[in-house]
């Protein structure tokens, strides 16, 4: 089966419905990347991924 | 929506993307981004250059949404005025309501991406810019008193105090007097703009200085206000931001921004109107460099330091 010829409104609107996708793909691609930044330098933990005492944290007293 | 509402949409014009990045005045989110980012970058302790990226980009998007707000209050101001006829709601190419859900939706999403990525005193920071450039400013101010872009000209200088408070969580002296140069900054700058296109302010009934009080008490102002623009950014030398190489730009630059002041002080309109408001062009143009040189300076400073050259 043809594909069929895409409505002028389509055509027209072609600009703003890549832009919006490129933007919502730009976000995901955002919010992935801050969630791994911020997983990986987790004050909570120590390097081998155990959690630090109590006593270190409130030293430390970072966010 | 039915076929015959297509139609009127032809009829109008339809929005491309860029009418609606251009409802969030680009030019104007330079300079935040700009600011925003030396604020981060002056502030001690430092933070990923990931979540730094990404905090500038929130303040960025704030700073858009204000202005996509701006534009639907402003729509009816904006269609009059020559400057701003071209922009994408006078021009019917994106519906009002369009602009305000975009501005709406732009400053939630902005405001709690950056709380989450930084910290709550940056994105409060960031939601005060919001609600005063958008309301205190846009609807209430600028159609109210000459003295409009006095006070509404802290909306445009919070940017480095929000990129600051993203890294260290606070404020203090010197992200106020970062905010301050800004702040004293616009009254010159924009009535230097207004000398030259009075009369779309005029057509428009928007109270700006030269429509109100004229063009020679306009010219008493700038002159006036850089005198503590001068001092402030002098001052901020001497903070933790500053340094020699700072000291010795805001001299130079603050000595030039006097001096540009007193010639326009000093010409009457027939002179000015002569060579089309050369002076005036001018000093605008030499404005902006005053703004971006002395961000430049505090950049300058805050990335020497870690080779023990910037600062004191």
């Amino acid at each position: 089966m043809a594909f069929r010829e895409p409505h002028e409104l389509h055509k027209r609107r072609w600009s703003r419905n890549l832009g919006l996708g490129i933007v919502l793909a730009v976000f995901v691609a955002l919010v992935f990347g801050l969630t791994v930044v911020k997983v990986t330098n987790d004050p909570l933990r120590l390097d081998n991924g155990q959690l630090k005492p109590s006593s270190a944290v409130q030293q430390q007293g970072g966010n | 929506m039915t076929d015959a509402s297509f139609e009127t949409q032809t009829e109008t014009g339809e929005a491309q993307f860029g009418d609606y990045v251009a409802l969030l005045k680009p030019r104007v989110m330079s300079l935040v981004v700009f600011t925003a980012a030396v604020g981060l970058l002056a502030a001690p302790g430092g933070v990923h250059p990931f979540i730094a990226f990404f905090a500038v980009l929130c303040i960025a998007i704030g700073g858009g949404a204000s202005g996509a707000l701006n534009m639907w209050y402003d729509a009816d101001i904006d269609r009059v005025m020559k400057r701003t006829s071209g922009r994408p709601i006078p021009s019917g190419r994106v519906q009002p309501e369009e602009a305000l859900a975009i501005g709406l939706t732009l400053s939630g999403f902005s405001v709690i991406m950056l709380g989450l990525a930084t910290n709550w005193v940056a994105a409060a920071l960031l939601a005060f810019t919001i609600f005063f450039y958008a309301v205190v400013y846009t609807m209430w101010l600028k159609r109210w008193t000459p003295q409009n872009i006095v006070i509404g000209g802290a909306a445009g200088a919070f940017p480095p105090m929000i990129g600051w408070a993203a890294v260290t969580g606070d404020i203090t002296l010197a992200s106020i007097l970062m905010f301050g140069l800004t702040f004293l900054w616009t009254p010159p700058h924009f009535w230097a703009l207004a000398l030259f296109m009075n009369s779309d302010y005029e057509k428009a009934g928007v109270p700006m200085l030269t429509v109100t009080h004229g063009r020679r008490t306009t010219r008493r102002h700038i002159f006036a206000y850089t005198f503590p623009l001068a001092a402030l950014a002098i001052g901020l030398a001497f903070t933790q931001v500053g340094g020699p190489i700072y000291l010795a730009v805001a001299v130079v630059m603050n000595l030039a921004f006097v001096k540009g002041a007193w010639d326009i002080l000093r010409r009457d309109e027939p002179t000015a109107e002569a060579d089309k408001y050369k002076v005036e062009k001018r000093y605008f143009a030499f404005s902006l460099l005053y703004l971006f040189v002395h961000f430049g300076a505090i950049l300058a400073e805050a990335t020497l330091r870690p080779w023990g050259m910037g600062g004191w």
